[in-house]
Parts: C-alpha cells; structure tokens; sequence
C-alpha cells in the first residue's frame, strides 16, 4: 500500500510546479497552493521512503530509479529550507518541474516499489546517501543560478514588469547559491571519500571521471568568486557544472 | 434619527484653482466642525487634502444646505465656479465614499497610502457624534484592511519610489547600502529620502557647484564632493542616482569599466534622472551595472499602476462589503428605539405584576417567579428582535417599528401626557 503514496507526492509536486507559473502573474493564493502542494508532496515522499526502508533489508535505493526517487526527496527538502517564505517562493518555478519529472521517471522505472530489496554494503549506502544529497545543493544551486539569470536579464532589459513579480533579490540569489554549492561540495567531497575507501583498482569509470570533473569545476567556481566571479558569470558556471551533474546522474543510473 | 450628509469637492470635477480656495489645514478643519456641530446641533467632520475638502455632517434634519453654504463661504469669489464642482452625497452613497477614499480608490494614485493618515487627522480633528464616529472608525478599518489584503499599495507609484524598489530588488535589504547623489536639486533630494527610508545611507553628494551639494549633504549626513571627484566613489558605493542639469554626459562607459575592476563583481545600479542624461547609455552593458534612465523608470511605474488598477477591483469588493456592513448598522439604529420601548413596556408589565403578586409569595418563591418571568420575556423577545433588526436591514425597519409600536401601543402613553 506504501507505494502508492507516490500517486499523491507526485499530485501535489505537479500543483505545486502549475501553481509557482500562476505566482508570476503576481503574488497572492497561487503562491500559496504552491508551497502546500510541496509540503503535501514532499510529507507524502517521506512516508513513501519510510515505507520503502521499513521493507527492505539493506539500502533500498540502489536501483537507478530508486535513487532517482531518493535524490527528488533531496532536492524538495533543501528547496524547502527557503522556498516557504514569500521572498524565494519562485525559487520553485524552477525546482518543482523538474522535480515533478523526475519522480514521475523513477516512478515508470520502478524506484518508488515497496518490496524486499537485496542487502547492500553499509559503505556503498553512505556512499550513495552522500553523493546523491550533494547533487541535490548542486541542483537547488542551479535552480537559483537560473532564476539569478532570468531576473538579471529583465533587469537589464528593463522590462516594465520587472518589479511585478516577486523574485528573491540578486544578491540573495547570488549568494545562496555560492552557499548551497559549498554545502554541497562537503557532501560530494565525503562522498567521494567514502568511495575511495572501497575503491578497487580497475573500477575507474567515466562516472567517476565525471564526478571528480563536477568536483573540480564547483570548487573552482568557490574560488573564483573570490576573485569577482560573481553574478552572471558565476551563475553560468553553475549551470555549466549542473550540466556535468546531469552526466553524472545519466551515467550512473542509466549507463550501469 | 440622525442621517448622513456629505457635501464636496475634488480633483474630479474640480481644477487645482478652485480646490486650494476650499483648502484648509487641519486647525482650520477643527475650528469648522466645531462651528458646523454647534450651529447645526449635529456631528461635523471635515477632511482636506491637497485633491479634496469634504464636509460630512449627521443631524436629525437634512444638513446638506448649510454645509453647502459653508463651503461656499469657504470659496469666496468663486463660489459661483465652484457651484458646479459640488458633489453632495446622503446616507449610505456618502458612507461608501468615505470608504473609497480611505482606501485610496479615490485617490490620483490609486492605493497611495498618505490618505489613510488624513483621513485619520480628519478623524481626530472633528466633532464626531454616534453617527460620525461610527463612520470614520469603520472607514479607518476599510482602508486598513484593503491595504492588507490586496497588493493594492505594495508597488511603487512614483520614480523616486520606482527607484528604490529596483535597488531592492538588485541588494535585497538596503541597510548599509551606500548611495552617491549627482546632483544638489530636488529630484536628487526626493530620491535620497525614499532610499534613506529604505535603510540606505546617502554617502556622498556630489554637485558642480559644491555649496549646493554641501547643503543637502549635510541635510542627509553624507559628504560633499565636486562632480569630477566622483570616479573613486564609484567603486564604493552600491547605487548611483543622478539628477544633474549638465549638458553632457557626467559618467561615462569607461569610468564606471575602470571602477568595476575594483568592485570585485559587487553589482551596481545606477539611476540617470536627469534630461538631458548624465550616464554613458553603454554603461548598462557592463556586467554587473543596472543602469535606469526616467523613461525606463516611467515605464516601470506605469505597469505597477496598472498592477494597482486591477487590483481595485479586488478593494472595491472590499469597500462594496464594508459599506453594506455600516448600511445594516445605520438601518438597525432606526429601530432599536422601537425595540428598547417593546422591551421597557415588557419589563413594566412583568415588575407591576411581581408588585400586585408579592405580598402572598415568600422570598424563595418570589427570587423563583422573578427568574422564571424574566427568561419567558427573554424568550418570547428575542425572535421579534431578531426579525425587526432584519427588517431594517432590509429596508422594511420603518413599516415594522410602526406596526409594533401601534400593536403594542408603545409611545401612547408619553402621548397622552
């Protein structure tokens, strides 16, 4: 029966995502909807998961869609550390849609069965738990950078709507995503670390590849915000860093 | 019972000429509603803005001639112009009004939220009655509420407000924010005051000539700088607004290229309110740098006009609600006279009886039939109320109070004496 709380999760995220588009025609009751549909959603999730962990004997998660399922969680919880307060509500217009999609694909793939799952490692679920909870700040890093970028272009075009709808101030977006990347980069660092542990030798694919890229490419973008990087460009450097998130995640859920 | 008159004018009908004849401050308010309420024997309020002087008067007759007079004493020689400027409003279409402008509705600006102090200052300044206190209370309430509950005053309604929304819309919170002023004049002051409301601290003034800029810098806590000092601080500060009468450009491109370099990616919004323009064009091209000209502004503030017309729609059904509300009050006081009689005969009859019946009961029995009395008349009372406060709701008040007071016999006895 668990299972199929993902009919009501995947419901109230795809409200939620229709809501947030009603939002910018100005704030009020659509914004609202929205943010209950993700609670709803996201509370709906959790009792899936919790479901799902009650029944399995080891990391339930293993499986390309149930990773997918777990990493949607992810993303919807580190969104609604911001995205319930009125001034970040649109943050959602980019993460919910995308949210929505995703748990939809885990859904046809199969990851959000509750059944007895074959017993994994305690080291590769911790590995799995890191990586995938630091891909989600990458992505709520990116949703962010998208958002800076669509604002900073109205703002420059002047739109005459521009103070219509209400959009996180830059600087804000700016910074928490610099803040959300380096939360995110501890994930991903322990979670690398964690798969170095139980590294074999012969074992290096493209994903780690990738990975190790993703790592490198975040960090650089840390250090060169130190250096003025920020704003537009650094928002292109995020995006051009989710990009290679995508890889990762295609790789690793599709391509094993 | 007392009835509501409204006589007035506005920027409606009436031009700027005409409006500051009738214009009064808030001394000369009180002085006339106090003169109004005693002459009148009534309750007097009288509001003046710089779009408006009304005068609401309530008294048991019709009051509308002599506050139609006391405006055109007001206007002296051009009482006659103002003649047909005069709008006069009774009852509930005056109560609705009052509404409309405490909610900015009726205002050039709709929305804009000075009214509701005015209105407040009116208020306070009147010689209110039941009626009139009733009035002003509820109207205060209806602005309130229709600020709260519609975005109907959230967006800015002019350039200088325009402009201090954008930059917070670019740094969020503007506590901290330093700002550089180009130019000494009053645009440049305006703009100031509404960033420096925002939490902005107005850093340095720079003007050409530097007495000028010394002035308002010192108005504004901030440092004076001669125009062509002005490139250093254009790599410190976070908003640039300028407002100069130069003939050509004051900052350009490569200036503010050159402070970007220091600026270490920190953005920059700057406002150009002057014609002819005093920055580069180009400047907004710079990563990192907003740049606004008047007509950029203009544009903005058309749309969130706009943004406020539709949300009228909104506070009108808000102020429709709030004006039916005093409605059914106002038409319940023209029966609870009826009422209280009803009631005061029902008790005379009930304590008559106690009187004659007294003698033969003993004390227990007498606190007994006194309770029990007085919830049967609580009873059989309280449906009639209900029906006659509905009634006069409904329009219907005064066929019914007659009907009772004829049924009951109530008033005949005052009749007689």
């Amino acid at each position: 029966m668990a299972e199929l709380l993902v009919v009501p999760a995947l419901l109230a995220y795809g409200e939620a995502a229709f809501a947030y588009a009603g939002e910018l025609r100005g704030p009020g009751l659509a914004g609202r909807l929205a943010t209950w549909g993700v609670r709803l959603g996201w509370l709906a999730q959790t009792a899936l998961l919790v479901g799902q962990a009650a029944s399995a004997e080891g990391f339930p998660w293993n499986t390309w869609a149930g990773s997918l399922n777990l990493f949607v969680w992810l993303v919807v919880g580190a969104y609604l550390i911001w995205g319930c307060t009125p001034r970040y509500r649109l943050l959602g217009l980019t993460v919910m849609p995308v949210a929505a999609a995703l748990l939809a694909l885990a859904w046809a793939g199969g990851g959000t069965a509750v059944e007895e799952g074959e017993r994994s490692g305690a080291v590769l679920a911790l590995h799995a738990a890191l990586m995938l909870a630091g891909f989600a700040g990458l992505t709520l890093a990116a949703g962010m950078a998208a958002l800076y970028l669509w604002q900073e272009r109205r703002l420059k075009r002047h739109e005459r709507g521009v103070l219509k709808v209400r959009v996180p101030p830059l600087e804000a977006l700016d910074r928490l995503a610099a803040r959300s990347v380096l939360g995110a980069l501890v994930l991903l660092t322990l979670g690398i670390g964690v798969g170095a542990a139980s590294f074999e030798r012969g074992n290096f694919d493209a994903a780690m590849a990738v990975t190790l890229v993703v790592w490198a490419t975040y960090t650089s973008l840390l250090v060169l915000r130190h250096e003025g990087w920020r704003g537009r460009r650094a928002a292109h450097l995020n995006l051009a860093g989710f990009a290679l998130v995508a890889v990762v995640l295609s790789l690793t859920h599709f391509a094993s | 019972m007392s009835s509501l008159t409204l006589v007035g004018v506005s920027h409606h009908r009436a031009p700027i000429e005409l409006r500051e004849r009738v214009a009064l401050d808030l001394d000369a308010c009180r002085a006339l509603a106090q003169q109004l309420a005693r002459h009148l024997g009534g309750e007097a309020v009288v509001l003046s803005t710089c779009n408006r002087t009304e005068l609401y008067l309530a008294r048991e007759e019709d009051g509308e001639a002599e506050a139609v007079a006391a405006v055109m004493e007001l206007a002296g020689d051009g009482a006659v112009e103002l003649a047909s400027a005069l709008y006069r409003l009774r009852d509930e279409a005056a109560a609705l009004h009052l509404f409309r402008v405490a909610a900015g509705l009726d205002s050039l600006v709709p929305g804009e939220g000075e009214i509701l102090g005015q209105v407040r200052s009116a208020f306070e300044a009147g010689t209110p009655g039941p009626l009139l206190d009733r009035l002003f209370r509820q109207a205060l309430h209806t602005g309130r509420r229709v600020r709260i509950e519609t975005a109907i005053g959230e967006s800015p309604a002019s350039v200088p407000s325009a402009a201090a929304a954008l930059a917070q819309q670019v740094f969020g919170e503007l506590h901290g924010r330093r700002v550089l002023l180009l130019g000494a004049g009053k645009i440049s002051e305006a703009t100031a005051r509404n960033l420096v409301s925002r939490g902005a601290e107005i850093a340095v003034v720079a003007n050409r000539t530097l007495a000028h800029g010394d002035d308002l810098a010192r108005k504004l806590g901030a440092q004076a700088l001669a125009l062509d000092a002005v490139a250093v601080e254009l790599e410190h500060v976070d908003v640039v607004v300028s407002a100069t009468s130069a003939s050509g450009l004051v900052v350009s491109h490569a200036t503010v290229a050159h402070a970007l370099r220091v600026r270490k990616g920190r953005p920059l919004l700057l406002v150009d309110l002057a014609v002819p323009r005093d920055l580069d064009p180009a400047i907004n091209e710079l990563d990192g740098c907003f740049l606004y000209d008047v007509d950029d502004l203009r544009a903005v503030v058309e749309e969130t006009l706009s943004g406020r017309r539709g949300e009228a729609a909104s506070a009108e059904r808000l102020v429709a609600e709030e004006a039916e509300r005093f409605r059914v009050w106002h038409a319940a006081r023209d029966i609870v006279p009826t009422i209280a009689s009803l009631r005061a005969l029902a008790e005379e009859i009930r304590d008559s009886e106690l009187a004659r019946a007294g003698g033969r009961l003993s004390e227990r029995e007498r606190r007994h039939v006194e309770s029990v009395t007085s919830q049967i008349l609580a009873k059989l009372l309280h449906l009639p109320t209900i029906r006659m406060k509905e009634a006069a709701a409904a329009a219907d008040g005064v066929v019914y109070a007659d009907v009772v007071r004829h049924l009951f016999g109530l008033g005949e006895e005052e009749r007689r004496r």
